[in-house]
This record gives structure tokens, C-alpha cells and sequence, in this order.
């Protein structure tokens, strides 16, 4: 185990910025935080979840992929390749260290897409332990250590200071890279820390709650119940639940046509609360708020798992402080769990 | 509250038993103690579940499109603020006001959970609001502080506590938020402002926007039956742009559409998830009708046209907007 004095963290960022593009959470003009490249005095912020997730830094929320213009009967084309630079994101949090894995288990199987794989393949994870789980925090659900994210390095501030502890292979060479600006310490701080947060974490009210099994036990006698009617009813059908949520992972691909004639074809995050969501040429497969509200949580809670042996959720809680009508998982988990018809 | 939430439930009961209304919109409550949500009761055993306390900022108003299309008649409990959001639907034939009945809800100011949390209270195990208090229980004891410092900033406006449609007050008004400042403070900030420095505000306010679109589908004003932003054949179809001036030119586009429109509900800046100043750019458009076409708001009433579709003699001419605009543009 290292630490430095958080007062060195601008050091420590522009020592690690030499090494790699630096993604760091930090505090807007609003008093947001979200992730944003470092640069000399971004104001880093460790001690509050970011507003979105982390999953931009491998799936943006817009992508370009390829570049076309038509000059008569010539057609030039310009493909735009994925980023091939190291990149290091600093802060994660457990529950959307644990996101990672699971949108690996979507885009790194085949076909494995090439833009996630080279932007995931060249970032180095630092996580960030939690002190302050809120209330709407439930990672323990999914057997998530909020004290001990799954990244490369991890850290914890305590006090004054941040700890720093290299676990991958990857985490150990930079750590070695940066080692002049920490000194050895032990590990009673961290330990003590992480006795207080999980003393957090069981006053929760969600510190018990579970997806019952009978969920994704039946998939059709689930998808019928009439619960999805009742929940539906007042869902706005924006996108907030998935746009915030580190697991959705659906894309669209658009064409946008720019002044000179250029169309630059690009891929941006879809949602499946959106009325031309997955629209062929015969139409809408879902053409109801109901039906497309069912398919978010069955995707997380009987789909995912069916494939991928696991739930698409981290318990994050984003969908439980955004929805603007109040509706989340846990209030569908809960309704499905008593509902006498699932 | 309590004795509303109690005459509330007692209320919606008796109006369904009646038989003529269907479906009573109304809140209910959710996983935590500020999170309650609105909710549709449809017999009289569910009424039981209403909620009603200062944890119920959502205007019901949208949900009437939806029923009043459906032609069921459906009661819904209106705060006085939410009651401007229903005269502009009736107004723009969106609900048949046949279809509604209205109920005055008294309301003494919604609470912000997320304003105690910012003050640094992150972990809400209990939330109770006494009298001018509220009582925070988080993991390290419990707080007492100042109701009025953690209003949602729609209450911090509050139009008053009278009702704009109303079929049957529910119980006595309650003293609301007393407003003395300037509505226009903030708007008259950013007027004062360069064109470099308003442009710089907005990319700084706009790029934060995820295009989630729950500022439209929360807006009493936004009521199109398919918005032209979710058509998939219009060129300017709503999900991000490659381009971030094409996406940002959204809120704009919105913007434009409501005014004269916009009641001033707030309810856009609640529900936005990345805390874009959403209704500075509608507060804009009610100062400048203000002072072109004299004092007008949105939603009063379900009958008086909106100044820009109603042509006056004494009306401005198109020029007024440069001279007498913001001099600073």
C-alpha cells in the first residue's frame, strides 16, 4: 500500500497525463460531476458518484465510424478508425468498475466490436472506494465490494490523503512509473475506512433487498404478468434510465449530413423507451409505452441472464435519483417479486 | 399534511365510488421518504396507497392527455402551480375538459432532496418535514434544518396558492413561499452578458444535455402527438448528433415551440438528470412577450390566446425585437 497527500493530486495527474490521456470525474459550472479529460485546473471531484456513468469511456454517447461524399459519379470514402492511445480513468467507483464487465460480455464476443475493444483494451482502471454509499446505492445485490472496485489500481481517500494500491500486472508498471511521488504506508486507515462503509452499507434500505428468483425463472409467464401495465402507466418514455444506466448499451446508426455535402455516419446511444427504437421497414415491433417499457427490464432482469448468466444492473442507483416519474428497477424487481401472476 | 393526505385518499374514494370518474391521478409512495411518484388509482380499495406531503413536486397535468384521449373522465389532484400546465393542454385541444376534474390541492412548498444531499447529506435514511423544519436522519445522526432552504427553485417562484382551474378544493389553502424578488434576475444577468460570453453559458449549459428528452416529455407545453424530434425520417430526429451545435440547437428549437405556451411550471429543470438551467431559455421568452405585448402568462385560463397568434393594431412591429431587445446583443 502508497499514499500521497491529496494535496499532490494535481501532480500526480499531470505525472500520469504524461503516460496516458487522463480521464478524471469533475465538477461543472452546475456543480455536476461527470467525467472530463484532465487538464491543469480541472476541479477533480472523488468524494460524489458522477451524474452518468463511466461506460462513455469506452461506448460514447456519439461515435463517428465513417466519412462519405458523392461528387457525380464519385463516391470517396474516409473510415474513421477507433482511438488508439492509452487512456488511464481515474475514480471509478465499484459499481461502475463491475458495469465494465458486463458490457465486455456484449461487445467483446463476437462480433466483437472493434471500437469498444481498442478503447477498453488501452484504458487503465484506477478505482475509488466508496466512504459515502447514498440510499439509493444497492451494489451489495450483486455481491459488489463497495470498498474494493475490480480495477487495475485502487484507491481511497481517507483524511488528507489518498492510498493507492497497484493490482493488475498494468496497475503495477504504472505504479512504477509514478513511485517517486508516494511513500510506503499501511493499510489500517484503508481497512478502518472500509469497516465504516460497510457499517453504511447495512443501514441502507436497500441493504437486503434481492431479485427474486422466480423473476427470470419463467420468461413468458413474467413477460405477461399484468404488473408491466399497472408500472407503465406513468412512465414518460424519456430516456433517462438508460442513458444514465452503466449497463444499457443499445446504439442506433445515423447518417448526418453536414454543410459541404459530407455524410458522416456515426452510431449513438439508443433507448429502448424511445417510440422508433429498433423500427424496421415493416415497423415497430413495440409499438406500445408498455411494451417497450417491459423490454428495459426483462432485457435486465430475464434476458441478460439467460445469456450471460447474470443481471444487467450494478445497483448503481442512477435510475432510482433520475427517473423523473420515479420508477427503477428495484420498484419493478419489488412489483414482479408479489405480484400473484409472476 | 396529514390531514390533506387523509381527506385526499377519503376523496378519491368517494369520487370513484360515484361511478362517472374512472381513474383518480394522484402520488404514491416509493422506495425512500421523498420519492413518491405519481400514480393512477382506479378503485376505490387502491386509494389507500395515496400519498400526499412535501415530496410531491410532479405535475400530473401530462397524464391527462393520455386519458382524455381514451375518453375516461379522470380526477386529478392538482398544487396550485400544476393547475396552469391543465388550462394550456385544454387550451391547445390536447384534454377535453370534459374529461377532467379538477381537485385544488393545497401546497406549502415541495422539498428538494437533492438540495439536502448537496448540503452535504448524502445518505438519506429518513426524511420528515415538521412545520418549517425538516428532520434528516442520515448514517451519523439526525439534523434539523430550514424548510424553506431546501425548496425545489420551482417553489422559490411560487405563482401563489390560487387555483387556475378547479372544480372542488380539496381543503383550506396553505400559506405558500413568499416571492419578492425579480422572476427576470437571472435572465437579465445573462442579457447583460457579451454575445462571446452568452455563447460560452449556453455551450457550457447545453453540452451537458444527454438528449434523454424528459424536459419535452414532462412539459405541459410539449404536447405533440409524435414530436418532430422522434420522427426518424426528419432530418433533425432527436438522438445525439455528431455534430454537438446541431444537438445543442434542441433546447432552442423547444424553446421557441412553447413560448407563449410555457406556463413556467419548472418542471423541465426538476426532472433534467444532468441539472441543465432549463427554464432560463422559457424565461426569456416570457420577459420578452412581457414587455413587447404586455403582461401575459400562459395557462390562467383555458381561452385567451397567446399574444403571437393574436394580431393587435397596437401590436410591435418585427423590428422591436432589435431596438428594443437586449441593447448588449
Amino acid at each position: 500500500m502508497l499514499k500521497l497527500a491529496l494535496a499532490k493530486l494535481p501532480e500526480l495527474c499531470a505525472l500520469m497525463q504524461k503516460e496516458a490521456e487522463l480521464l478524471v470525474p469533475a465538477k461543472n459550472k452546475a456543480g455536476k460531476v461527470d467525467y472530463k479529460a484532465y487538464a491543469e485546473g480541472v476541479e477533480i471531484c472523488l468524494n460524489e458518484k458522477t451524474s452518468r456513468s463511466a461506460k462513455d469511456a469506452f461506448f460514447p454517447q456519439v461515435e463517428n465510424l465513417l466519412k462519405f461524399k458523392s461528387e457525380g459519379k464519385n463516391l470517396s470514402l474516409e473510415q474513421i478508425l477507433p482511438p488508439d492511445h492509452a487512456t488511464i480513468l481515474f475514480g471509478v467507483k465499484a459499481c461502475d468498475a463491475r458495469s465494465f464487465k458486463l458490457l465486455d460480455k456484449v461487445f467483446l464476443s463476437n462480433p466483437v466490436d472493434s471500437y469498444y475493444k481498442a478503447r477498453r483494451e488501452n484504458c487503465l482502471i484506477i478505482g475509488l472506494g466508496c466512504a459515502e454509499p447514498e440510499e439509493t446505492c444497492f451494489c451489495a445485490t450483486f455481491g459488489i465490494d463497495a470498498t474494493n472496485p475490480e480495477a487495475d489500481i485502487n484507491t481511497w481517500v481517507v483524511g488528507e490523503e489518498l492510498y493507492w494500491a497497484p493490482v493488475s500486472e498494468k496497475g503495477k508498471a504504472l505504479t512504477e512509473k509514478l513511485s517517486a511521488i508516494f511513500v510506503e504506508a499501511d493499510d489500517k486507515a484503508v481497512k478502518e475506512q472500509g469497516e465504516a462503509t460497510k457499517n453504511i452499507l447495512s443501514m441502507l434500505p436497500l441493504a437486503n433487498f434481492k431479485i427474486a428468483d422466480k423473476i427470470s425463472a419463467k420468461e413468458l409467464v413474467t413477460f405477461n404478468s399484468k404488473v408491466w401495465g399497472d408500472l407503465s402507466a406513468t412512465c414518460l418514455s424519456c430516456c433517462t434510465c438508460t442513458y444514465v444506466c452503466p449497463t444499457c448499451h443499445c446504439y442506433d446508426i445515423r447518417d448526418y449530413k453536414t454543410d459541404d455535402n459530407t455524410t458522416e455516419r456515426f452510431r449513438c446511444w439508443d433507448s429502448c423507451m424511445a417510440s422508433d427504437f429498433t423500427k424496421m421497414a415493416h415497423g415497430n415491433p413495440r409499438k406500445t409505452k408498455l411494451e417497450r417499457f417491459r423490454q428495459r427490464y426483462m432485457h435486465k432482469l430475464v434476458y441478460f441472464p439467460e445469456n450471460n448468466g447474470e443481471y444487467a444492473c450494478v445497483g448503481c442507483g442512477r435510475c432510482l435519483e433520475k427517473c423523473p416519474a420515479n420508477l427503477n428497477i428495484v420498484k419493478v424487481a419489488k412489483a414482479l417479486e408479489v405480484s400473484d401472476d409472476v | 399534511m396529514q390531514k390533506i393526505n387523509e381527506l385526499m385518499q377519503a376523496k378519491a374514494q368517494e369520487l370513484l365510488a360515484k361511478g362517472e370518474i374512472k381513474k383518480v391521478l394522484a402520488w404514491k409512495a416509493g422506495e425512500f421518504f421523498y420519492d413518491n411518484a405519481p400514480a393512477a388509482f382506479e378503485s376505490e380499495a387502491s386509494c389507500s396507497e395515496i400519498i400526499y406531503n412535501e415530496f410531491c413536486p410532479a405535475n400530473l397535468s401530462k397524464y391527462l392527455m393520455a386519458s382524455s384521449k381514451a375518453g375516461v373522465k379522470t380526477a386529478v389532484f392538482l398544487k396550485p402551480c400544476d393547475t396552469y400546465g391543465v388550462n394550456q393542454l385544454i387550451k391547445d385541444n390536447r384534454v377535453n375538459r370534459e374529461m377532467v376534474y379538477a381537485v385544488g390541492t393545497p401546497c406549502s412548498g415541495m422539498v428538494d432532496a437533492k438540495k439536502i444531499k448537496a448540503a452535504g447529506y448524502k445518505t438519506l435514511l429518513k426524511v420528515e418535514v415538521n412545520g418549517d423544519k425538516i428532520i434528516v436522519t442520515t448514517p451519523k445522526g439526525q439534523v434539523e434544518l430550514a424548510k424553506k432552504d431546501f425548496l425545489y427553485n420551482k417553489c422559490l417562484m411560487c405563482k401563489g396558492n390560487d387555483y387556475m382551474i378547479c372544480d372542488e378544493e380539496l381543503a383550506e389553502k396553505l400559506p405558500v413561499p413568499e416571492f419578492t424578488g425579480d422572476r427576470f434576475a437571472e435572465v437579465k444577468a445573462i442579457e447583460a452578458m457579451s454575445s462571446a460570453e452568452k455563447f460560452a453559458f449556453w455551450q457550457e449549459e447545453l453540452s451537458k444535455c444527454i438528449r434523454c428528452n424528459a424536459c419535452r416529455d414532462i412539459c405541459p407545453a410539449c404536447n405533440c402527438e409524435q414530436c418532430i424530434f422522434d420522427n426518424p425520417e426528419a432530418p433533425v430526429a432527436g438522438k445525439a448528433y455528431a455534430d454537438s451545435v446541431e444537438e445543442q440547437m434542441f433546447h432552442i428549437i423547444r424553446a421557441f415551440h412553447v413560448a407563449g405556451r410555457c406556463v413556467g411550471c419548472g418542471e423541465c429543470a426538476r426532472v433534467c438528470p444532468q441539472g441543465v438551467k432549463l427554464g432560463l431559455l422559457n424565461m426569456k421568452f416570457m420577459k420578452d412577450i412581457n414587455s413587447f405585448f404586455g403582461k401575459f402568462q400562459a395557462g390562467a385560463d383555458a381561452e385567451t390566446r397567446a399574444p403571437q397568434v393574436t394580431f393587435k393594431e397596437e401590436d410591435p412591429e418585427p423590428n422591436a425585437a432589435v431596438e428594443g431587445g437586449n441593447s448588449n446583443a
